[in-house]
């Protein structure tokens, strides 16, 4: 199939080359997030008991319980393509407003475990972690700094998806046009991804 | 203007995806707390790669792309995992 | 399949120039056209070009005498640093792909556009922002920093000068860069014209293709680790800093797993367009098609596993010293298979040394010994003597400036009358030619021997051995830059006062020089259908 794109609103859409594009982009997530990793893999081999000590400052309850939120997330975002696909519109809706929920509570754990870090003292020069050991103080700011990341992102897929919402409202996205919600949902899918494996490098570390 | 019509998957089979790695969450969550240390490693560096494959596979419908993504993710994949294994080259050897 | 060289198949229809009376500047920036952005993008680019030789004049008048000349050393220091951002970020990373892949991409594989005409705009929005900012970084504040282009940890976390802003700029130009690579590849996968097979598609979009992969796949790995110098730098997180417990050679890694790729992004779209030059100056068709397809590609995976060739001596593992120098010598197979076809298109070929001719050759010429250089640096024991040397320098200009600047001239000197329907006076950009090549050898070959007598590089000053060369250096920089600005100069009063261009001036066979000189806004009045091989020049061969 040889699309041809023109300008303004009357373009030809490339289904596929919708999709491609956005993986293409989700690579460079990938990419960008495979960096961090690299460093935390790099320092775990450094300080393997370091890791294993900071990492009991962190509550695997929490982390688990965020885990669930995600993973729901990323459901009802599968299920509203699956309704937008059988024509089921407010359905889909309905959906996409409860990923937007669940990414918000997400967030507002993030939050909760953040502000008790700080209040402790526990963050990037903070004194309490700076009376730590080295290994320790990088282990806590690769925690900052890659669930800083991360967060950032699920902020970005929220806003992402409110557009989402908005577009079906208006019969913008709808059975025979939805690629838009489909890219939305990749998106939101890979964040979700960086958090499945943030999991066990942070929380189930100790 | 009609999209090609995508493969469309039934609920039933997200939610059963979902059970799964609820599932795998807490069988991972037990291993860790459980299990003595070098094992509970094997257990995350196994249980988390299905995990996120589950999500790429059905959440995010490359089970039913055509080879030519699914050829991509896997140099996506590919290439972080060159790039750490190289890496490692130096660490390891220092 | 339409004819070859009648640019008069396509009447009167107006160009992309003045396509529906659209002229005015905003016209211009809010322009979703390929062929826009691709001019938008060129004479920006050019602008700091020419703003990064004017630094490079400046520092080699530094050295021409011992102690101070023009400047102190904190300004020389924040001058090497500056060259380099603004060459290597605004002018050779964005380089062809950015001007003439954007304008050209679309046309020679047979579309109307790209597959993200708004996201194409955009990366253009970026690449401004990134410039601006960088120009931010060089006036507000404690000043321009002054930590060499590379941002080196731990000197980049402790010093007072602008890192944050010039790592910031740095960022933004990776995300025009990511956004330009997602945009060709998906292009290249779903725009080719009916008929156009993959090995039928001509070698520059080849070349862009591999760069696109590379620009998706190593530039976010760039933009992590300067978002980390940015939040080590306000955050104190401390993973690259020693007196923290982490470590500066993570930061190289990070740093070099991008940047050397990089090269590969500067490189590879110039030998793409030194491959379409050739053929159509040798009337032959190009010798080794899938050879020369192919080997961008393993130049684009090989190159991407080399990155430590930057760090021999920084204290890394004896393990990895040797697997990165064995994995440097094999890049070079690839490169080198390109300049046999090369040379071999020439034999028994019809050769005419139009100026675009001139400069391909002597790109393979420069090329070449920057190439060979690169190997001498690859051997472990020749890098402890010449690691941070002037033999580096001198070797990266080869291979960046002689390389992909040489190619860059060449592509414009190719395909300047098509996309302005004018042709510039080959005479003078031949004349051009001949301060351009002398300087440039003077300055950079002597650097390859400065550097092989110890001479080290970002130094403000330099004993009294070195004089004689860099006296060399400095008056050939001025040779240089007075063939750049007769050849440059020559393309701007071409813009006004050049002769109308043909559709076809050059005899070319390739899909662009089937349509007016300058396009059309659709490009095609009809989507070509292909029915052969991009480079046939046989008159046998049915039309």
């Amino acid at each position: 199939m040889s699309g041809s794109t023109a300008h303004g609103a009357a373009a030809h859409r490339d289904y596929a080359g919708a999709k491609i594009g956005m993986w293409l982009f989700l690579f460079t997530e990938i990419v960008l997030f495979g960096g961090l990793f690299i460093l935390y893999s790099a320092y775990r081999t450094k300080y393997p008991h370091e890791f294993h000590t900071a990492g009991q400052e962190l509550n695997y309850v929490i982390g688990v319980i965020n885990t669930v939120v995600l993973l729901t997330s990323s459901l009802s975002m599968a299920l509203s393509i699956t309704a937008v696909q059988k024509g089921q519109q407010r359905l889909a809706t309905w959906l996409v407003g409860l990923t937007v929920i669940l990414g918000a509570l997400f967030l507002v754990n993030k939050y909760v475990e953040w502000s008790a870090k700080i209040h402790h003292g526990l963050y990037p020069n903070g004194p309490e972690l700076l009376k730590l050991p080295p290994g320790e103080g990088l282990f806590l700011g690769l925690y900052f700094t890659m669930t800083g990341l991360h967060g950032l992102h699920v902020v970005a897929g929220m806003i992402v998806l409110s557009i989402m919402l908005v577009l079906l409202a208006k019969q913008r996205i709808r059975q025979d046009d939805y690629v838009k919600l489909e890219n939305a949902g990749l998106y939101w899918h890979l964040v979700d991804v960086i958090w499945i494996f943030l999991l066990p490098l942070f929380y189930l570390a100790a | 203007m009609n999209q090609e019509h995508g493969h469309v998957v039934p609920y039933a089979t997200f939610v059963k995806v979902w059970g799964v790695l609820l599932a795998l969450t807490m069988l991972l969550t037990f291993t860790s707390k459980r299990f003595h240390e070098a094992l509970s490693v094997w257990a995350m560096l196994c249980i988390t790669p299905l995990k996120a494959g589950l999500v790429f596979y059905y959440f995010m419908h490359l089970k039913f792309e055509a080879p030519l993504l699914k050829g991509m993710v896997f140099v996506a994949l590919a290439t972080l995992v060159v790039f750490i294994g190289m890496l490692f080259f130096d660490i390891s050897f220092r | 399949m339409t004819t070859i060289g009648a640019g008069a198949v396509y009447g009167n229809e107006a160009s992309f120039l003045t396509a529906g009376g659209r002229t005015g500047p905003l016209s211009w920036i809010l322009s979703t056209d390929h062929k826009r952005i691709g001019i938008l993008y060129l004479a920006s680019m050019l602008t700091f070009f020419l703003v990064g030789v004017a630094i490079g004049v400046l520092m080699r008048l530094e050295q021409l005498t011992m102690g101070p000349t023009i400047m102190e050393p904190q300004t020389y220091n924040a001058m090497f640093t500056l060259h380099g951002v603004i060459m290597i970020f605004l002018f050779v990373i964005p380089g062809l792909p950015a001007s003439m892949g954007n304008f050209f991409l679309p046309i020679l594989i047979g579309a109307k556009d790209v597959a993200f005409p708004r996201l194409n705009l955009l990366s253009w929005y970026l690449f401004i922002a990134g410039a601006v900012v960088a120009i931010l970084s060089m006036f507000t504040g404690s000043g321009p920093p002054d930590t060499g282009w590379t941002f080196y940890a731990p000197y980049s976390l402790r010093t007072g000068t602008n890192v944050s802003l010039a790592v910031f700029a740095a960022f933004l130009l990776g995300f025009s860069s990511i956004l330009t690579g997602i945009n060709f590849v998906t292009t290249i996968h779903r725009l080719r014209a009916p008929g156009m097979t993959w090995h039928r598609m001509p070698l520059f979009p080849w070349s862009l293709y591999a760069t696109g992969w590379v620009q998706i796949l190593a530039t976010p790995i760039i933009s992590v680790t300067l978002l980390l110098v940015i939040v080590e730098r306000v955050f104190g997180i401390g993973v690259f800093d020693p007196a923290k417990g982490g470590d500066p050679l993570l930061y190289q890694h990070l740093f070099w797993i991008y940047s050397h790729p990089a090269v590969y992004v500067m490189i590879l779209p110039a030998m793409g367009v030194v491959t379409e030059i050739i053929p159509t100056f040798a009337h032959r068709t190009i010798f080794g098609y899938r050879a020369i397809a192919y080997s961008s590609i393993a130049i684009a995976a090989l190159g991407s596993l080399v990155w430590a060739h930057h760090m021999f001596t920084s204290g890394m593992s004896e393990f990895a010293n040797m697997i990165f120098s064995l994995l440097t010598f094999l890049v070079a197979i690839p490169s080198a298979i390109k300049v046999f076809n090369w040379v071999a298109t020439l034999y028994k070929g019809s050769i005419d040394l139009q100026p675009p001719m001139l400069y391909a050759l002597t790109f393979i010429f420069l090329f070449s010994i920057g190439g060979l250089t690169g190997l001498m640096q690859g051997a472990l024991a020749l890098n402890v003597h010449l690691h941070d040397t002037y033999f580096i320098v001198g070797h990266f200009h080869y291979v960046m400036f002689g390389g992909t600047g040489i190619a860059f001239f060449a592509a414009i000197l190719y395909w300047f009358p098509k996309m302005f329907g004018r042709m510039y006076n080959k005479w003078v950009a031949i004349v051009a030619w001949f301060p351009l090549f002398l300087g440039f050898n003077m300055l950079y070959f002597t650097m390859l021997i400065l550097g092989f007598q110890g001479m080290p590089r970002r130094y403000y000053d330099h004993l009294p051995q070195f004089h004689t060369g860099h006296v060399v250096a400095t008056v050939g920089s001025w040779f240089l830059v007075a063939g750049l600005l007769i050849l440059l100069g020559n393309f701007v009063v071409a813009l006004f006062k050049g002769a109308k261009a043909e559709a076809n001036p050059w005899g070319g066979v390739t899909l662009e020089w089937t349509v007016p000189s300058p396009p059309p806004t659709e490009n095609f009045e009809e989507i070509p259908s292909i029915t052969h091989g991009p480079y046939e020049f046989n008159p046998v061969v049915g039309r």
